[in-house]
């Protein structure tokens, strides 16, 4: 069974100047398409991983796969129902919870650790009595490597790796079944993120727990993911299992981020890095979204957008691969 | 001689209790053309050691013993003004966010002009063109129509870019560059990387680079030093202390990095995490979280010895 299903999803955000302003200069309307034509399915119990670089709308589709924001067009469904009904009820609401990038601001400074992780069982009603929520919350704590006494302490009294220990401690509590989490380990030093890594997995396997996974660290994603989505500006352009995209990526942005990543094993790599940045999402480029930086570009890619072909497991939307010729 | 010299610097912060010490004698040397890479968690003292390099170290910090030499010349307890002139012309600086270095109101054309008179003479219309080469230089398409544009007009690589442009329009023998590619996407950062190491190559320049990316380090520098609570724990030549780590905390930081090649179960981790400047552990100040601690690692602090190509903190090293 799918935990999470998108089809289509589009999201666009108005970025047009103040209505007054816009219609006395004759402007039209300016909308900026954060996702675009976006679909995927995660599995129950696995992780589907979304990399890309900033702003090609990873966070984005986080905000939409909980409902924080409301797809333009398209449906997402969570355990078979849409999402607008499943907000409506609390009880399929608490389902899914989301893990934050930055654990300083995602913590509110003036609470105790005790009253943070406690929120959502209050919230949703989930103990019957004081006594039950704290002993909840105990255990929680314990759960992510944390002592019952830390229950009693500030925020401020924790790195960052213990603060992020906290946010999963505060995302387990509504007893979901799906975690979105968006950059969990980005802000963290690489030998505190190995500590949180495998602390999501071990949570993972005993909880049986789906995750969106969002990072643009792709070492990371490849130590978590089962499934994989490429995102650029705004859309997915290859997708499937993780496994088999590692190891034969199609997609020349796929190839072009595999490549970029500087490599412990690769000392003194002389590289030879493509030029260009990402365009902005406001004016995308016409056709395929990646031509202007793509190496294997024809005259097709500069007018016609491509659509996702299936090559074995794994969908591309590149001409290139369609036609045979990404070598 | 080395372009750069360290010996024992030690750096303190007097507070109401006590004087915290977040350095404790740091000793290393760059030569000219040389890419040493600075790595360690945060708060292991990366950046202060840059930043006393340069004379900016915040107050109430200050440097408590040990010396620093530019060219043979000590620089480290010299007055504001001639520290001044040395900054920037000799010694550029590179810091990890762009837009809080340039100056939002100053056209970068303005911001290169100022800097390049500040430390030489050089007539108007010479510096202008020389700004823009050094804008075509680092790579910003179209310098000379973008010369006029303010920082807000450019993209964050692109900001980067002008900032190393600024760092080395003076031309400075050494440039210390503070996580240059932190808060920049990957395809943007292998373009960064590519331009530090065409400037050593091309220039002669020696790159003190701070990061806490090992892949960074793996592919750019020459020679690594590994902080660990203010300390250099290891240092030595880039292939052998990423390949086969000295020191126990190298090798857990190694083996704590998710690797692309192989996917594994399960990371290895080094658990607990970096003691605060205020409680740093008697002996070996990785001890508490150490898999091969022993009893002289509990009441003797290791120096720097010879391990193997690399030199370690560590007394698995000692030879008595």
């Amino acid at each position: 069974m799918n935990t999470l299903q998108a089809v289509t999803v589009s999201h666009l955000f108005d970025v047009s100047r103040p209505f007054v302003q816009r219609v006395l200069s004759g402007e039209p309307r300016r909308l900026l398409r954060a996702v675009d034509h976006v679909s995927f399915e995660i599995p129950a119990g696995t992780t589907f991983a979304l990399v890309g670089e900033s702003g090609c709308g990873k966070s984005t589709l986080a905000r939409l796969a909980v409902g924080l924001y409301a797809p333009t067009d398209g449906d997402i469904l969570f355990e078979n129902q849409p999402m607008a009904s499943v907000r409506a009820r609390p009880a399929l609401r608490r389902r899914m919870n989301m893990i934050f990038q930055d654990p300083y601001s995602s913590l509110n400074p003036r609470w105790k650790v005790r009253d943070i992780v406690a929120e959502p069982i209050k919230a949703f009603r989930l103990a019957t009595r004081p006594t039950e929520a704290q002993g909840r919350v105990g255990s929680l704590l314990t759960q992510v490597g944390l002592t019952v006494r830390d229950g009693e302490k500030y925020p401020h009294e924790f790195s960052g790796g213990q603060r992020q220990r906290i946010s999963i401690a505060r995302a387990l509590a509504s007893e979901p079944h799906f975690l979105v989490c968006d950059e969990p380990t980005s802000a963290l030093d690489v030998s505190v993120q190995a500590q949180i890594l495998n602390l999501m997995r071990d949570l993972q396997r005993r909880l049986g727990l789906t995750y969106l996974f969002i990072s643009h660290n792709l070492a990371v994603v490849r130590h978590m993911a089962d499934w994989l989505g490429v995102m650029y500006l705004g859309r997915i352009v290859e997708r499937g299992p993780a496994e088999a995209i590692f190891r034969t990526p199609r997609h020349p942005y796929t190839r072009l981020l595999l490549d970029a990543i500087p490599n412990l094993s690769q000392i003194g790599r002389a590289r030879t890095p493509v030029g260009g940045e990402p365009p902005s999402p406001i004016s995308p480029p016409s056709g395929c979204p990646f031509h202007p930086r793509c190496p294997l570009a024809r005259e097709r890619c500069r007018v016609e957008k491509p659509i996702h072909i299936v090559a074995g497991d794994v969908r591309v939307a590149c001409h290139a691969v369609e036609e045979g010729r990404d070598g | 001689m080395p372009l750069l010299d360290l010996r024992d610097l030690t750096v303190e912060f007097p507070t109401r209790h006590s004087t915290l010490r977040a350095l404790d004698r740091v000793s290393f040397s760059i030569e000219s053309g040389e890419i040493l890479g600075v790595v360690g968690e945060s708060g292991a003292g990366k950046s202060l050691t840059g930043a006393a390099i340069v004379g900016l170290l915040e107050p109430p910090g200050r440097i408590a013993s040990g010396e620093i030499r530019l060219n043979g010349q000590r620089i480290d307890n010299l007055p504001a003004e001639p520290m001044r002139r040395i900054r920037g012309r000799r010694i550029g600086t590179v810091f990890q966010d762009p837009l809080t270095t340039l100056n939002p109101l100053y056209s970068v054309g303005r911001q290169l002009v100022e800097t390049m008179q500040t430390h030489a003479r050089i007539p108007n219309g010479e510096a202008r063109r020389k700004a823009v080469g050094w804008l075509d230089r680092v790579g910003i398409p179209a310098a000379a129509q973008r010369i006029d544009a303010y920082p807000h007009e450019f993209s964050g690589g692109q900001r980067q870019r002008v900032v190393i442009a600024l760092a080395l329009c003076a031309e400075p023998a050494l440039v210390i560059a503070d996580e240059p590619t932190t808060a920049l996407d990957v395809s943007i950062q292998a373009q960064i990387i590519t331009l530090l190491k065409d400037l050593t190559r091309d220039h002669g320049t020696a790159i003190m680079l701070v990061t806490h990316d090992m892949g960074v380090i793996a592919e750019t520098a020459d020679r690594v030093a590994v902080m660990y609570a203010g300390r250099i724990v290891e240092i030595g030549p880039v292939a052998a202390v990423v390949g086969c780590p000295a020191h126990p905390y190298t090798d857990g930081l190694m083996a704590s990095i998710p690797s692309l090649q192989q996917p594994i179960d399960r990371l290895r981790q080094i658990d607990g995490t970096m003691p605060r400047p205020d409680a740093i552990p008697c002996g070996c100040r990785f001890h508490p979280r150490c898999p091969r601690v022993f009893g002289r690692c509990l009441s003797e602090e290791p120096d720097l010895m010879p391990a193997g190509t690399t030199r370690a903190a560590c007394w698995l090293h000692a030879s008595d």
